[in-house]
């Protein structure tokens, strides 16, 4: 069987056994889900391993799910997508680790939506039928509904609520897209859709194109979040368990890639300029709400809409390097603000408390959290050597190649990132010594931190193992986009 | 015309209706006899007349063609509605166990009421002829109308079904009233011959759309469509939670069957004439059931408003006057019995004796005092809602591809952003259900009795399995949906 398949079906059948387990003995759930995680994990690097650097999608499967509306169960892994399936099976089992003891209550039915989040995750990741990708964005949300709505702070249900909404909203507006593709071509294939828009047998006229690249935007600008979309994020990410935002990846950026982008070159193109001003509007806007927030979670919920500003400007520049920036601040965003998530939920244990003001001068305290603190902290802001310099120096590059202005106003948010990033480092950890005792890491903590810790190195140092597999399917994607634009403009043009 | 006496095949055909209304019968004259209160006898009975009746149902499919002088047609269609509307009878006979020994009032009359309803609902989705149809709708309409006040004591009960009758005698005498114009012009009451006349260049325009227009008004009060939904909250809020259930799924997949042949068969030639207007009753239906059922306290009346939004759902299948369209609907209406009943059921389950506990506070803490009823109830919201692998998305899902295919892209955006509208409130019920704590004023449910469990798994399992493996189901309806050739 493929191993891609069985990365989807160990974490589904994972949450069904723990869903069943009895509920007598929490600690045997907890095992259990934590096995078939890092059982899942092996798996993903395996996948890793055995993929071939190429411009087309691996271990595929291609299966007939509703024969009358040719809707296919068609899953394989690109460049891009390899990338987030590790992610999404390294940040399971370190979430489960960070809320082993943190969650007591209804701990099989924790664990078990963490593995149904990840079946969601993988599957978002790697379906190549615009159906299929449509039940797996839709199915992911269920899951969060209930990690926040039960585990989540005090305005859980509004949090929960909010964002199962709005998401709602942009995917029926992505589905209407959809639909509307599929009665062009009768199929929701991906690389069936895209050979027909190559071939000229699929012509669709520039309003067409403007008024679909729309419904898939307003999903994935709502999810990613784009600035002014972003409003459910602060929400979202202050109410949740820490352990649960960590899992909150980039799926709004990701679908622009793999889905905008190549079926509407030319919308895509055309609506740039605006895309690229909400992006950079939300880079600055965000950093500075972030400089003025007073809750950990809120601060680090700005600094996402901020680096997510930053992705979407590296994917509109249309240049092979802003594209391989932003895949790169994708995988960058999981590993060093869910690392922050990580730490901040290991620091609220200690306080119950995810105020800023409640902490101070906790680095004589706990002088190891403080130094793993740091370095995420310092890989969040861009230092060279660590995971987000390269992303964002990519993105930097490719938006001066596409307009130096772009460059500059986002190089604002960089400034300004290190400005609140440093802010918060020094009120949590500096000043006056703790009221109280803040135990330092213990095992448990050290298991979930280091690997985090060590792929911050590695992305900033050892870029040549992630960025090949990257290029080859960026390339690939952009000089398809690039090919087929002057054929299609004449074509609707006869239309 | 000469009538020649039946041949036995057209007694086959007709084999559904014969066994429902033989154990309808029987259960009337058994219920003097057998004095024994809170025995579930006549349950049984009933339940086991209705899969007698399905098993009729699935061998008379095996028959396909007209009977009795062509009143009579038995096609996949018909047969796809008859297995519905029974199936639906089951899963209600079931999941009024409860409810009956609960209120003490298990008699034979409410079971044979039931069963008279879904003979009469079988007669209305097998019939061609607009008399027939007539009859039927009247049959199963005058049990549902004393099912609704089956409480007698029950005032709210006694209100809906006093409210529930004067405006379904009314809206059914448009219907007739239709019926006759259509009768006057073409010289027929038979669906088939009502289209032969229409298919002609010299058809009376003008009187054939007004008496389509009166047969449109009383559908549309059938299926609780807006303009002609206000009923619709009142009667599901007042009558017992089971037959609030019952309503809302067998009655109105009836009605739409009819509403599709009727429409579909008859008058496909004027569907420019029609169309549009379904449109705008399609949109209202939604945007209104979704908006008032947003700041519904009452759970029952929140369901009522969200069957009205369904009826508008599946009105945009209608919509689409296309074979695709009506496969939708087909499609949709078995998902949304599946999700509709269930929820009611549970409903039913909570709300105690006497119904009391029927606010969305009342399931405040289920998640952790019942966790499976808990859990079904959000299988069935979660279909209601439209998440995928339930019955319910993939039913959406397929309407507005039609409707697309027929070129309606303003209704797609504007029902699916409803659908988003509607998220919102059933949300409300699972975020009670396991993000809110239960308090002191929160009743202690009953533990979930056998019969209520098979009652809920069944639609539970229907509601995954069509949202999972469409393709059988699917495969039916548009294979069944071409009965308009």
């Amino acid at each position: 069987m493929n191993l891609l398949n069985v990365l989807m079906l160990l974490p589904l059948a994972g949450a069904l056994i723990t869903f069943a387990l009895p509920r007598k003995s929490p600690q045997f759930a907890r095992l259990v889900a934590l096995a078939i995680a890092l059982i899942t994990f092996a798996g993903g690097m395996a996948l890793a391993t055995n993929y071939h650097v190429s411009g087309t999608p691996q271990f595929v499967t291609d299966v007939v799910w509703v024969r009358s509306l040719d809707i296919h169960y068609h899953v394989g892994v690109d460049g891009i997508g390899l990338w987030m399936i590790v992610l999404s099976t390294l940040l399971a089992p370190l979430a489960m680790l960070a809320s082993w003891n943190v969650i007591t209550r209804r701990v099989n039915d924790f664990f078990a939506l963490i593995l149904l989040l990840e079946f969601a995750l993988v599957g978002v990741f790697s379906s190549y039928d615009l159906f299929l990708f449509y039940v797996f964005w839709e199915v992911s949300i269920v899951p969060f509904l209930f990690l926040i709505g039960i585990w989540g702070g005090e305005r859980r249900m509004y949090a929960s609520l909010k964002f199962f909404v709005y998401t709602m909203a942009g995917s029926v507006l992505m589905l209407t897209s959809m639909i509307y593709l599929y009665t062009k071509v009768r199929t929701f294939d991906l690389t069936t859709i895209l050979s027909a828009l190559s071939s000229g047998r699929l012509a669709l006229s520039p309003a067409e194109q403007t008024f679909l690249f729309l419904g898939f935007f307003a999903a994935f600008a709502i999810k990613a979040p784009l600035f002014p979309f972003h409003t459910w994020l602060p929400d979202f990410h202050e109410q949740a368990p820490p352990a649960v935002s960590m899992l909150l990846l980039k799926m709004g950026v990701f679908g622009l890639i793999r889905f905008s982008l190549p079926l509407f070159p030319v919308a895509a193109r055309d609506n740039a300029p605006w895309i690229i001003v909400l992006a950079i509007v939300g880079i600055i806007y965000g950093a500075l709400l972030a400089l003025s927030e007073t809750n950990i979670l809120r601060l680090i919920a700005y600094s996402s809409l901020s680096h997510v500003g930053f992705m979407v400007l590296g994917v509109f520049t249309f240049t092979q390097l802003g594209m391989d920036g932003s895949v790169y601040q994708m995988i960058n965003h999981g590993i060093s603000t869910g690392g922050l998530f990580l730490m901040v939920g290991l620091l609220a244990a200690r306080r119950n408390s995810t105020a800023i003001d409640a902490f101070g001068g906790v680095a004589h305290a706990a002088p190891w959290l403080s130094t793993a603190f740091l370095i995420t902290t310092l890989a969040g802001l861009g230092l060279p050597l660590l995971n987000s310099f390269v992303g964002e120096y990519l993105v930097l590059q490719g938006a001066a190649e596409a307009n130096f202005r772009y460059a500059v106003f986002a190089a604002i948010g960089v400034i300004l990132s290190a400005c609140y990033m440093l802010w918060l480092y020094q009120r949590l950890f500096y000043g006056a010594k703790p009221d109280r005792a803040y135990p330092d890491l213990d095992v448990r903590e050290w298991l979930c931190v280091v690997p985090l810790i060590i792929l911050m190195f590695w992305l900033g140092i050892g870029t040549q193992t992630f960025l090949p597999a990257i290029t080859g399917t960026t390339s690939h994607l952009l000089d398809d986009s690039r090919q087929s634009i002057p054929f299609r403009v004449e074509a609707a043009r006869a239309h | 015309m000469l009538i020649s006496p039946p041949a036995a095949v057209e007694y086959i055909r007709f084999l559904p209706e014969i066994i429902l209304s033989i154990f309808g019968t029987l259960l009337m004259v058994l219920n003097p006899l057998i004095r024994k209160h809170g025995s579930s006898i006549f349950g049984n009975i009933s339940i086991l007349g209705l899969v007698a009746a399905l098993l009729g149902a699935i061998y008379a499919d095996g028959q396909v063609g007209q009977a009795f002088s062509r009143m009579i047609v038995n096609d996949d269609f018909a047969n796809f509605f008859r297995v519905l509307v029974i199936a639906i009878g089951i899963v209600i006979v079931l999941g009024s166990y409860e409810f009956l020994s609960r209120e003490r009032a298990d008699t034979g009359e409410f079971h044979s009421l039931i069963l008279f309803s879904v003979a009469g609902q079988c007669i209305m989705v097998s019939s061609n002829d607009l008399i027939l149809i007539f009859i039927g709708l009247e049959i199963s309409s005058i049990a549902t109308y004393i099912l609704a006040g089956y409480l007698r004591d029950d005032r709210r009960a006694n209100e809906a079904a006093i409210k529930y009758f004067l405006l379904g005698s009314f809206a059914t005498a448009f219907f007739l009233y239709g019926i006759s114009l259509i009768y006057g012009t073409t010289g027929s009451t038979n669906l088939t011959d009502i289209h032969v006349f229409l298919s002609s260049p010299s058809r009376p325009l003008l009187l054939v759309g007004v008496s389509a227009a009166l047969m449109l008004v009383g559908l549309t009060f059938k299926v609780s469509g807006a303009p002609f939904q206000v009923w619709a909250p009142d009667v599901y809020q007042g009558a017992p939670s089971p037959v609030s259930a019952f309503l809302s799924a067998g009655p109105k997949a009836a009605a739409f069957a009819v509403f599709l042949r009727i429409f579909l068969t008859a008058f496909p030639s004027i569907s420019h004439q029609w169309w549009p207007v379904v449109w705008i009753s399609a949109l209202l239906s939604m945007t209104i059931g979704n908006f008032a059922a947003l700041t519904q306290s009452n759970i029952k009346r929140m369901l009522a408003y969200s069957s009205i939004a369904h009826a508008g759902y599946v009105l945009v299948a209608i919509t689409a006057h296309s074979d695709i369209g009506a496969a939708a609907a087909m499609f949709y209406l078995a998902a949304y019995a599946c999700m509709n009943v269930g929820a009611f059921i549970v409903v039913s389950h909570i709300a105690g004796k006497g119904e009391k506990h029927v606010g969305i506070s009342d399931f405040k803490g289920l998640g952790v005092r019942q966790p499976i009823t808990a859990a079904l109830l959000t299988i069935f919201l979660l279909s209601l809602v439209g998440v995928p692998l339930t019955g319910g998305f993939f039913g959406k899902f397929y309407i507005f591809q039609a409707a697309l295919q027929s070129n309606m892209i303003w209704l797609t955006v504007l029902g699916l952003l409803n659908s988003a509208v509607a998220a919102y409130y059933y949300l409300r019920i699972i975020g009670a259900m396991y993000m809110q704590e239960a308090v002191a004023s929160t009743p202690v449910p009953q533990p979930l009795p056998r019969s209520t469990r098979f009652a809920l798994l069944l639609p539970a399992l229907g509601t995954i399995i069509l949202g999972v493996f469409p393709s059988a189901v699917l495969d039916f309806a548009i294979k069944s949906a071409n009965f308009l050739k």
